[in-house]
């Protein structure tokens, strides 16, 4: 087993599987029908990227465990994923916006990881891709009609910028891990994602005329498994069946 | 003489149905025509959006990867139907907001079953099983409707319930022959919803106001009752199938007739939910009427962006 690559691939599988918890929460309780529908859509591709990444991390795991496994019966401190995706949902614009910064630096990611050489990992990326485009297409629509709405809904999506700004170093986050998948193939070339990933963020906060917050204050160590206290209830309600009825199929 | 013409135009429209010729929306229809139409797909309409809490209810929970993904794509089918339908709704000239309005005022009804709650994982295959079941025997007669509109989206919302029907009885099979609480949770999901399946079909046809004219306009096309009784006849076998017991003492097949007889269904409960007295009815009202305010920012946002962004066009 390469410890690493485990790693590696529970890092962005976690990262689908915590948000699209997130977002299925607010499934029968959108702003307006066509966006439940939307918000689903989106959970959905969510949950199917988290099956196909942590049924892989099992698979190189060799332990003989499964992805439910992994998805439902690993504690806290064993989750990988960013502390940006774990936030809460707040309104609709803290959703859309925490959705924005993910999926401008999601798209990067996987345009690059088409070109893994991990193929089960290229091949998911690729399927990805496709839904995180459109999620990023949503998503960036909705902060510049929100940015650019009324005076309220401005002033409400820059204060969600504002609270969410801090989560954002966090995407870059780099460690032994990534140096080891760079050097393996596994991970290509990821040495401008935080330039590319600006170029999207300014262009959008520019249409939705809103302003970077000079806050630098940044917060980090999902990567690590320390997370927020936000994370222990998503898994209390997320882990609830398979830890109270251990061991039977569903 | 404006009478004399009324009543032409109800006589030829009366012949058009029963030459099973559809009614479109730019034709001429009765105002009684037209108003027990929108009743009735708006109430459908409702249902379906109403529906979505009691079973989004258990995303965030679901037992496993593919429950939680199956579970979140029948949820999002469900608004789906909801919007093919207040879409039908408009082709008759109501308006979506006036219609969303009525059911968070109490004024239009939906659904009864979605004013139980869902206590258990085993209540996703309950609903799925006999609510969408009963779903399907209710709707199917519509795609032969009289009104085109509303016929045709019936027919694309009948595929999708009989796929959410199979996933919900999968669900049951597999807790019915799972392990000894699995098998207790389904037989506890089943003896809570399967009263109010029942009564989905509405009251007996001798207290259904609306059925005889609505069948003379091919709007219906069975009874309320006959509808029931097919439900029974085919969920009977499928509960002995996978082993459940159904909550019904009188409960006996009839060679004689080929049906099966079952016991009072409790009429009493049934006008006390649909007159809001059920254990949900306020949060699902409270729930849906929540999500509309709190969502009214963004909709006035997106309002104030498009026009703005058509000003700076046209400028
Ligand atoms: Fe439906
Ligand atoms: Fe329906
Ligand atoms: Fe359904």
């Amino acid at each position: 087993m390469n410890q690493a690559q485990v790693e590696f691939v529970l890092r962005i599988a976690d990262d689908s599987l915590i948000l699209g918890h997130r977002l299925s929460e607010w499934c029968g309780h959108g702003p307006i029908l066509e966006e439940d529908i939307a918000m689903t859509n989106i959970a959905l591709d969510l949950i199917g990227q988290a099956t196909s990444l942590l049924n892989h991390a099992a698979a190189l795991q060799g332990e003989g465990k499964t992805g439910d496994d992994l998805a439902f019966l690993r504690f806290d401190r064993d989750y990988r994923n960013l502390l940006l995706v774990e936030q809460p949902n707040g309104d609709f614009g803290m959703t859309m916006m925490r959705q924005f910064l993910f999926d401008a630096y999601r798209t990067i990611l996987f345009e690059r990881l088409q070109a893994s050489s991990d193929e089960m990992i290229a091949a998911i990326a690729e399927k990805s891709l496709k839904e995180t485009k459109y999620h990023l297409k949503h998503s960036s629509e909705w902060v510049i009609r929100l940015g650019d709405g009324t005076e309220e809904s401005h002033a409400r999506i820059q204060e969600s910028l504002n609270t969410l700004w801090r989560y954002t170093n966090e995407l870059f986050y780099t460690d032994a891990v990534d140096e080891e998948m760079h050097r393996s193939g596994i991970l290509p070339d990821l040495s401008d994602l935080r330039e590319q990933w600006e170029d999207t963020v300014n262009r959008v906060f520019q249409e939705a005329t809103l302003s970077i917050p000079t806050n630098n204050w940044k917060q980090e160590g999902g990567r690590k498994g320390m997370h927020s206290e936000h994370l222990g209830y998503i898994l209390a309600e997320m882990q609830y069946m398979q830890r109270a009825y251990p061991n039977m199929e569903w | 003489m404006k009478e004399v013409n009324i009543t032409e135009m109800e006589r030829k429209f009366q012949e058009k149905i029963d030459q099973d010729i559809k009614i479109e929306p730019k034709d001429w229809m009765p105002d009684d025509y037209r108003e027990t139409l929108i009743r009735q797909i708006s109430q459908h309409a409702h249902s379906e959006i109403v529906g979505m809490l009691p079973e989004g209810n258990w995303i965030t929970r679901a037992p496993n990867l593919r429950r939680k993904a199956v579970l979140l794509a029948k949820v999002q089918d469900e608004a789906g139907h909801g919007l093919y339908l207040y879409s039908a709704a408009e082709t008759l000239g109501a308006d979506r907001e006036e219609t969303i309005d009525d059911l968070h005022s109490g004024k239009a009804k939906y659904s009864s079953i979605f004013n139980y709650p869902t206590l258990t994982w085993a209540d996703m295959g309950a609903i799925g099983w006999l609510v969408d079941g009963a779903a399907i025997m209710n709707q199917v007669p519509i795609c032969r409707c009289s009104y085109g509109p509303y016929a045709r989206a019936m027919v694309r919302v009948c595929k999708e319930e009989s796929f959410h029907q199979r996933q919900g009885f999968e669900i049951m099979m597999t807790l019915a022959k799972g392990t000894p609480e699995q098998k207790a949770m389904a037989q506890d999901a089943l003896n809570r919803f399967w009263w109010p399946a029942l009564m989905m079909f509405g009251p007996s046809d001798g207290e259904s106001k609306h059925t005889a004219q609505s069948m003379k306009w091919k709007i219906k096309r069975s009874t309320n009752d006959e509808l029931r009784q097919q439900f029974v006849d085919v969920t009977v076998p499928q509960a002995e199938m996978i082993g459940l017991t159904l909550p019904d003492a009188d409960l006996k097949f009839n060679k004689a007739t080929g049906h099966y007889e079952f016991g009072e269904i409790n009429w009493a409960e049934f006008w006390e939910v649909v007159k809001g007295n059920g254990p949900c009815n306020k949060d699902r009202i409270d729930t849906r009427r929540k999500a509309k305010e709190e969502g009214l920012w963004v909709r006035e946002a997106a309002t104030a962006f498009a026009q703005k962004r058509a000003a700076r066009k046209s400028a």
